[in-house]
């Protein structure tokens, strides 16, 4: 191969493009996840707004290059605002044949096809369960833009030299892959460059190889005849700050940390590993500078039991789980609720019933959250609406959780928990403290520990160790004030009219509910969680289309927002989409008397734009 | 502030009325721990008592110090919260034997291996009481009960070699009937930096009156049951004329002065296993007293020097280290 400087310049013009997604599917020991996150990084760092999407199997190696082996990543990389990962790929790099099997079909029409034909021999083309090869379709070169190349080759060419085995070799394939993307969407390679040399420290030949292989890559595109043009897309007019890129589930570790940290309080968060949830027990374990502690439980039950015990000794408990986990930390949330004690129960939703779907999302532990407990045992409820999101939602519930001595849900979900985008880094002055001091007496008389402040309703919290104020609680009814055990029965039925009323008043602490779009109108959009991007994108271009549509996306689900009955009544039509059977929908019917239409999605993946977009024309022709 | 120094078993009653039933075991063990509270030089507000749900549990509510009386089984976890954040209190979890070895048997165990300096008190009345009289995972095979009316097919767990087993560092066993020994065993139990498992028989009037009478009844206790004192010799009988021997693959019954020496500070912990597996129905006697006594670092502070160290050499965090760590980029 001529080195670059001898090759003639293909173009001399970069094609700009405003807005790109990129789909990497191989299997799951590619190495696409990483690709993509490279891809993501060096696209952050050159001010892109972007998106993610990555789609992998619950199996950490299924057989390879089998069809439920199959590992997907996609971004969508903008100089616009942008909000979802996107619907079709413009470009997708396909590792073999079950990926091509798996992927194809969610190509834009003309879009780009890079296929390694490395791994399509007959046996390969065998575990994918094809009976001919797909690549001799004609038809494809029809619809699409083929590049065809054996990266297994083209791996091995690149890093001979390296001292690797061939084994070793070809698993650098995926950093060749990256570097052809690299050079058709203009992205230096430093910043992986870089990475690689820092991830690989205590294996020179494995960095050089990696480095190797991307540098080839970005060759190969450079001499490939079929790749003509280079394409670029400019950075984003993001609002003036410092950027970093988080995940869901980093971003809302990052926010229990100042959470806890505008407290006063320290952070305690037991928990048990659960997908895709255990990701906030790795984050926060490693805050260990900033005084958290963190204790892996025997199971779920003891993941929360161990929080509660913290709060009761004064720290803010926190746990956090998925689904099936949650269902296992119920009786205890009713002993919280019952102690009337703050504790933070994160939920990264996944799909269900039972183990489901466990890399796959849903939003359907809703209603679960809200009422899924023995008697009457009101929680708040609130879920984020995107990774940044996570950020504020785990501040707001350590607020709520230690105004009103109450245990809080998150309800977040695997596409947020994984799905990263650019995160502005606040000003700390911004982020306004509440400083929690636990209850140290001085009061007149006997302590009460069930007295009640009179606007919050939250009881004192005084904490073991506090000379003179020696008490007992537990999950026995107890009376008011005093909190001594009670079975009287108008005590028992005014206890669970203020533990109620008590949570019912958080709602008086919500700032207005936002609209998006006109004050009234034909439609409103009402959604929660992640189905925001997917929402706003689907209203901005009815919008743009002359319909009289508006977007409502709430935080606080439990209890409701006191204004939203009345903005929604505003509008002729309401839609609800949301990947369940119509939860939030059931509460508009139960709470506000109101009939909203549901669209309901639960295939285990985000709704795209234009499914919302095609049902809200629908329903305004 | 109380003083420490001062403090009497009259501090530790607490206003509410003891709801036991007349003749239950639970009383002494209750006397029992508010003296041994009064005489530890510890002040009256560090004290945490914590239960799960059963006779037992009811503990907390009559000992005026922070009690929570949790959800069944779950109490050695809620334990497990409390000491990590608060490693100064003195925690003490009261179980049965429903309570600790059947629904919350995971918590027990995992508490037990991670040595989390605090006591458990595991009431074995070989019964389930407050749910009216069910064979619980210390009932004798063949027992009658209203959920084994032909007879309980289970075999029990042993407390002892549960305990033995899953790592716990201090192993002893009382008598609701012998407060005085009970109470040695409890500041025993106290000055162990450990986790401490106390199992203590004891007796329900209404469901399994009598239990232990072939053991600890005033009659035959001293031909029945052997303490094991540390650093002391395996005698036991009326006379104080017997003493237990370890051969290679069994006890033998000796002369007292051909008696070994119990030590319950092996780390292997053979004989202690080997001597609380004996039948209570053959002719050794049932062991009382400390079976282990082995020093390990408690949880709570290797969890608390890796937060100090982890400080030390990466700086205290702050919410602007939080926020700006890892890559980042300007927008102008």
């Amino acid at each position: 191969m001529a080195p670059a400087s001898e090759t003639e310049k293909k173009t001399d013009k970069k094609e700009r493009l405003e807005e790109v997604v990129i789909r990497l599917a191989g299997d799951s020991g590619d190495g696409m996840q990483l690709t993509g996150n490279q891809f993501t990084n060096t696209s952050a760092l050159l001010g892109n707004d972007l998106a993610t999407f990555p789609d992998y199997p619950a199996e950490i190696r299924a057989p390879a290059g089998s069809l439920p082996g199959v590992s997907g990543f996609q971004v969508r990389f903008s100089s616009k605002d942008i909000h979802t990962p996107g619907d079709a790929p413009d470009a997708m790099v396909v590792m073999n044949p079950a990926a091509f099997k798996t992927n194809i079909d969610d190509l834009k029409p003309g879009g780009l096809l890079i296929v390694n034909t490395g791994n399509f021999a007959e046996s390969d083309l065998k575990k994918a369960k094809y009976d001919h090869n797909p690549l001799e379709d004609d038809t494809l070169r029809e619809r699409f833009r083929v590049l065809e190349l054996n990266l297994n080759q083209a791996t091995l060419d690149a890093v001979e030299g390296s001292g690797l085995t061939s084994k070793n070799a070809l698993r650098c394939k995926n950093f060749l892959a990256l570097g052809i993307l690299y050079w058709i969407y203009s992205r230096p390679l430093d910043t992986t460059e870089k990475w690689i040399a820092e991830k690989f420290a205590k294996r020179p030949d494995i960095v050089q190889a990696n480095q190797m292989a991307l540098r080839a890559g970005h060759k190969i595109a450079d001499n490939s005849e079929l790749l003509q043009v280079q394409y670029e897309v400019l950075p984003a007019d993001l609002p003036e700050g410092t950027y970093r890129t988080v995940m869901g589930n980093s971003s809302l570790a990052m926010g229990l940390v100042a959470g806890s940290n505008l407290s006063g309080l320290t952070l305690f968060y037991g928990s048990y590993p659960i997908t895709p949830a255990s990701d906030l027990l790795h984050a926060l374990s490693r805050y260990k500078n900033h005084g958290v502690i963190t204790f892996q439980a025997e199971d779920e039950i003891c993941a929360i039991s161990s929080a509660i015990g913290a709060s009761y000794a004064g720290c803010i408990g926190m746990t956090g789980t998925s689904g099936p986990g949650l269902a296992l930390k119920t009786e205890a949330l009713g002993l919280a609720v019952s102690t009337e004690l703050p504790l933070v129960v994160v939920n990264v939703q996944r799909a269900g019933p039972s183990t489901g779907m466990p890399t796959k999302t849903e939003q359907a532990d809703l209603l679960f959250a809200i009422f899924g407990r023995n008697s009457e045992a009101p929680i708040p409820v609130l879920a984020p609406s995107t990774p940044t999101d996570c950020f504020s939602v785990g501040i707001e519930a350590v607020r709520i959780a230690v105004t009103y001595m109450t245990p809080v849900i998150v309800l977040s979900d695997l596409a947020l928990a994984n799905g990263a985008e650019p995160f502005r880094v606040p000003d700390v002055a911004d982020l306004k403290p509440f400083p929690v001091s636990h209850y140290k007496g001085g009061g007149e008389g006997d302590f009460d520990p069930f007295a009640r402040d009179p606007e919050t309703l939250a009881r004192p919290w005084a904490i073991p160790g506090t000379p003179g104020l020696e008490h007992r609680i537990g999950g026995l009814e107890k009376s008011e004030h005093a909190g001594n055990v009670s079975y009287d029965p108008h005590n028992h039925e005014r206890m669970v009219e203020l533990r109620e009323q008590k949570v019912m008043s958080i709602a008086d602490s919500y700032p207005a509910t936002e609209v998006h779009g006109p004050d009234s109108g034909d439609l409103v959009v009402l959604g929660w969680g992640s189905s925001y991007g997917a929402i706003r994108g689907a209203v901005d271009r009815s919008i743009a289309a002359g319909k009289k549509v508006a977007q409502v996306h709430i935080r606080n689900l439990w209890p409701l927002p006191n204004d939203l009955k009345d903005i929604l009544s505003r509008y002729k039509k309401i839609l609800v989409p949301e990947m369940n059977r119509g939860h939030l929908a059931h509460l508009l019917r139960s709470e506000f008397l109101l009939d909203p239409v549901k669209l309901s999605k639960v295939q285990g993946r985000p709704f795209p734009t234009s499914e919302i977009q095609t049902r809200i024309a629908e329903l305004l022709d | 502030m109380t003083d420490a120094a001062t403090l009497t078993k009259k501090d530790f009653v607490s206003d509410q009325e003891v709801r036991w039933c007349p003749g239950c075991g639970d009383y002494a063990i209750l006397t029992g721990v508010q003296q041994v509270f009064a005489s530890l030089g510890v002040p009256k507000e560090k004290f945490v008592l914590i239960s799960g749900i059963g006779c037992s549990s009811r503990f907390p509510y009559y000992l005026d110090t922070y009690g929570f009386h949790t959800i069944h089984g779950r109490a050695p976890a809620l334990a497990t919260g409390v000491k990590i954040a608060n490693p100064d209190l003195d925690v003490w979890v009261v179980t049965g034997d429903g309570d600790g070895l059947s629904i919350g048997g995971n918590h027990l165990i995992h508490a037990m291996r991670r040595n989390l300096n605090i006591k458990v008190l595991l009431f074995n009345n070989r019964i389930y009481g407050l749910t009216k009289g069910q064979y619980s995972p210390t009932s004798e095979p063949g027992m009658k009960t209203p959920s084994s009316p032909f007879g309980s097919l289970d075999e029990p767990f042993n407390p002892i070699a549960v305990a033995l087993g899953a790592g716990s560092t201090f192993v002893a066993r009382g008598v609701d009937t012998r407060l005085p020994h009970l109470k040695e065993i409890l500041q025993a139990a106290h000055a162990h930096e450990g986790f401490a498992f106390v199992e203590i028989l004891q007796n329900c009037v209404i469901f399994n009156d009598g239990a232990f009478d072939h053991i600890a009844g005033r009659e035959v206790r001293d031909e029945r049951m052997v303490d094991l004192r540390p650093g002391e010799p395996l005698v036991f009988g009326k006379e104080g004329d017997k003493g237990l021997q370890f051969t290679p693959d069994s006890i033998e019954i000796v002369e007292a002065g051909e008696a070994d020496v119990w030590d319950p500070t092996r780390p292997v912990g053979a004989r202690a296993f080997r001597i609380c597996q004996g039948s209570e129905y053959e002719d050794l006697p049932v062991p009382v007293g400390i079976f282990r006594s082995v020093q390990r670092p408690p949880l709570e502070k290797l969890i608390h020097e890796q937060i100090k160290q982890a400080t030390e050499s990466m700086g205290e965090g702050s919410l602007e280290s939080l926020l700006a760590a890892g890559e980042t980029w300007k927008v102008d």
